[in-house]
């Protein structure tokens, strides 16, 4: 520790104003406070705060509160490979391949990411923004396991720029950073990220025959258009390479197909006990973002028009990435509804859409995706009129 | 329920401005402020409730291929509706008048806080843009109120939308160049992203 001070003491003349490498003197103090704490002190006359937790300490929360479903993510990877190819595997073989397969990514989403933000911080001049740890980590875990390294980096650049950047950096987007990567490669490059063949990772082996690459929400879709039960479908599907693939403690613990960390409702409600647990993400659009589901699960019940609106609606909590979405994206400070009451309305609308999307619309077998989006676009309109109405409220106890 | 259905999907799936993007010019200059762009909205949704039926009844008596039937059966064949734009852009302009008047003689608050942007409504492609899908798709009377109302409702969502996000966008750090209309585009892009929630839905 004395070392890195001593280290980051020698360093710190060339990055001031008037040394060698003034220009980057947001990278010098960006990579300074990983390890101690900002010694930027408030004027004379400013209040003092003494606190540890930065923007910094806040966003390693949300990367350590990911990391289940990370490493879940690498396993699945790898046991879906196993499953597909028809090999028996260990434990160990599942990780290895789950590791050659997603490790490229996540360094492509955090080398390109990275790189953009320092270029960005360098020419504006503005802090190292410690978002883009978060960003990374969830643009990789967003992606289906075969999709070509160079359109993780394009989707990444233009998230960073088109979406963060432009408005100012952290803090300042409209947008769910990742999201909008994700949107831009499903619109840009549908053919690798939709569809039943992207979600199981091959390698260069040949699957098993009778395999179909579908996910829940696929065969789920398909189901109600052939007027079939779901939850029968679902039981039933893909039994060549395994019983009860999509059983509802199979899709609740994760094992099956689909985006790299999205699949496992268990790890993501691990990690949002550690946000709700540090106060770093909001309980309220947590659990109004999961009853908006339920809710409207319930609602399509009772018309029940085709087989999939008349499916049980706790499905629709551990089918796709639902869980992952509502924990990770829609809990994203910046994005979201800033105010209390402004909280429960977007995240209930988030579930909401995400129900309707699923079930009506045939484009798109998940939702969450543009629920996200759709809400992000609409939580600034919402804080307005929680702000106006609690005004009003106030004005009227006000006596003049 | 078929006309519930055509009202949703003039709303959201076939929104004014994220899927046609109509009605861009008011859509970008008329939304720094909540306020105003509410009025903007509701203005634009009463003149297009207003003016689609309206033209309706135009295109379907006076217009369309023999339509003039009714005078007699000489006029049986005559097809006037290369005269559409024109009596459309005509109707639309005599009844955002009418508006105007009827609001600054009744509601002399409201024409005070609408200002330039009741008379702006003429030129807002929205409203036109109403009219000629109206008249393309063949709606009744019925329909095309309720289309005339659910796409000024959807052209309304959007524009208070980009409003309280650009009210929220001073807080932000744009670049200098993107200050302004630039970023406004781009945020239109992103908004658009997020409308494609509700492309491809079949009502």
């Amino acid at each position: 520790m004395k070392a890195l001070q001593n280290l980051f003491d020698n360093l710190k003349p060339n990055f001031e104003k008037g040394g060698k490498w003034e220009k980057f003197h947001t990278l010098y103090e960006g990579h300074r406070t990983i390890a101690f704490a900002p010694d930027l002190i408030t004027g004379s006359k400013g209040t003092q705060i003494k606190d540890a937790v930065d923007l910094k300490r806040v966003m390693i929360t949300v990367v350590i509160a990911m990391i289940p479903a990370l490493l879940f993510g690498i396993f699945n990877v790898g046991h879906q490979h196993f499953l597909a190819t028809g090999m028996e595997a260990t434990f160990f073989d599942k990780v290895l391949i789950g590791l050659i397969s997603v490790l490229p990514i996540l360094i492509v989403s955090y080398a390109i990411g990275l790189g953009t933000e320092f270029t960005f911080c360098v020419i504006r001049n503005h802090p190292i923004s410690e978002g883009f740890l978060v960003t990374g980590m969830l643009i990789a875990l967003v992606m289906p396991p075969n999709v070509p390294l160079w359109q993780v980096a394009l989707a990444t650049i233009f998230a960073v720029v088109i979406g963060k950047e432009v408005f100012g950096g952290t803090g300042m987007n409209i947008l769910n950073v990742a999201m909008t990567a994700r949107a831009f490669l499903y619109f840009a490059y549908p053919a690798q990220i939709s569809g039943d063949q992207v979600w199981t990772y091959l390698g260069d082996k040949t699957p098993v025959d009778g395999f179909s690459g579908a996910t829940a929400l696929a065969v789920a879709y398909t189901a109600g258009v052939e007027g079939e039960p779901v939850t029968k479908a679902l039981a039933e599907h893909n039994t060549l390479i395994g019983d009860g693939l999509f059983s509802f403690s199979n899709l609740f613990i994760g094992l099956i197909p689909g985006s790299i960390g999205e699949t496992s409702t268990l790890m993501a409600l691990i990690g949002a006990v550690i946000l709700i647990g540090t106060g770093v993400a909001s309980w309220k659009i947590i659990v109004s973002g999961f009853a908006g589901a339920y809710a409207m699960g319930l609602i399509l019940n009772l018309f029940a028009a085709n087989e999939y609106m008349a499916m049980a609606p706790q499905y629709h909590w551990v089918m796709g990435g639902l869980a992952f979405g509502i924990v990770f994206m829609a809990t994203d400070p910046v994005s979201a509804a800033q105010t209390e009451a402004g909280k429960w309305i977007y995240g209930l609308l988030i579930g909401v859409l995400t129900v309707i999307i699923r079930v009506t619309n045939p484009a798109y077998p998940e939702g969450i995706m543009l629920a996200v989006l759709f809400m992000n676009v609409f939580a600034p309109l919402i804080d307005y009129y929680v702000v106006k109405a609690n005004k009003k409220r106030r004005l009227q106890r006000a006596t003049v | 329920m078929e006309l519930f259905n055509l009202g949703i999907k003039s709303i959201f799936i076939d929104n004014m401005v994220f899927a046609y993007f109509l009605g861009m010019c008011s859509f970008l200059a008329v939304s720094k402020k909540v306020s105003t762009a509410l009025g903007l909205g509701a203005a634009v949704i009463f003149v297009l409730t207003v003016t689609t039926p309206t033209n309706w009844l135009l295109n379907e008596f006076v217009l369309k291929e023999g339509a003039l039937a009714w005078l007699g059966d000489s006029f049986a064949t005559i097809d006037l509706s290369f005269l559409r734009f024109i009596m459309f852009i005509a109707i639309i302009a005599a009844m955002v008048q009418l508006v105007e008047m009827v609001v600054e003689k009744f509601a002399p608050a409201l024409y005070g806080a609408l200002g330039i942007f009741l008379p702006l409504i003429a030129v807002n492609c929205a409203i036109l843009g109403g009219s000629l899908f109206m008249a393309q798709r063949d709606y009744t009377l019925a329909e095309a109120t309720v289309y005339g109302f659910g796409s000024g409702t959807g052209f309304f969502l959007a524009i208070i939308a980009l409003a309280a996000i650009r009210e929220k966008l001073k807080y932000s750090n744009v670049p200098n160049g993107l200050k302004g209309l630039g970023i406004t585009m781009l945020l239109t892009g992103l908004m658009g992203i997020a409308f494609m929630s509700f492309m491809g839905i079949d009502l």
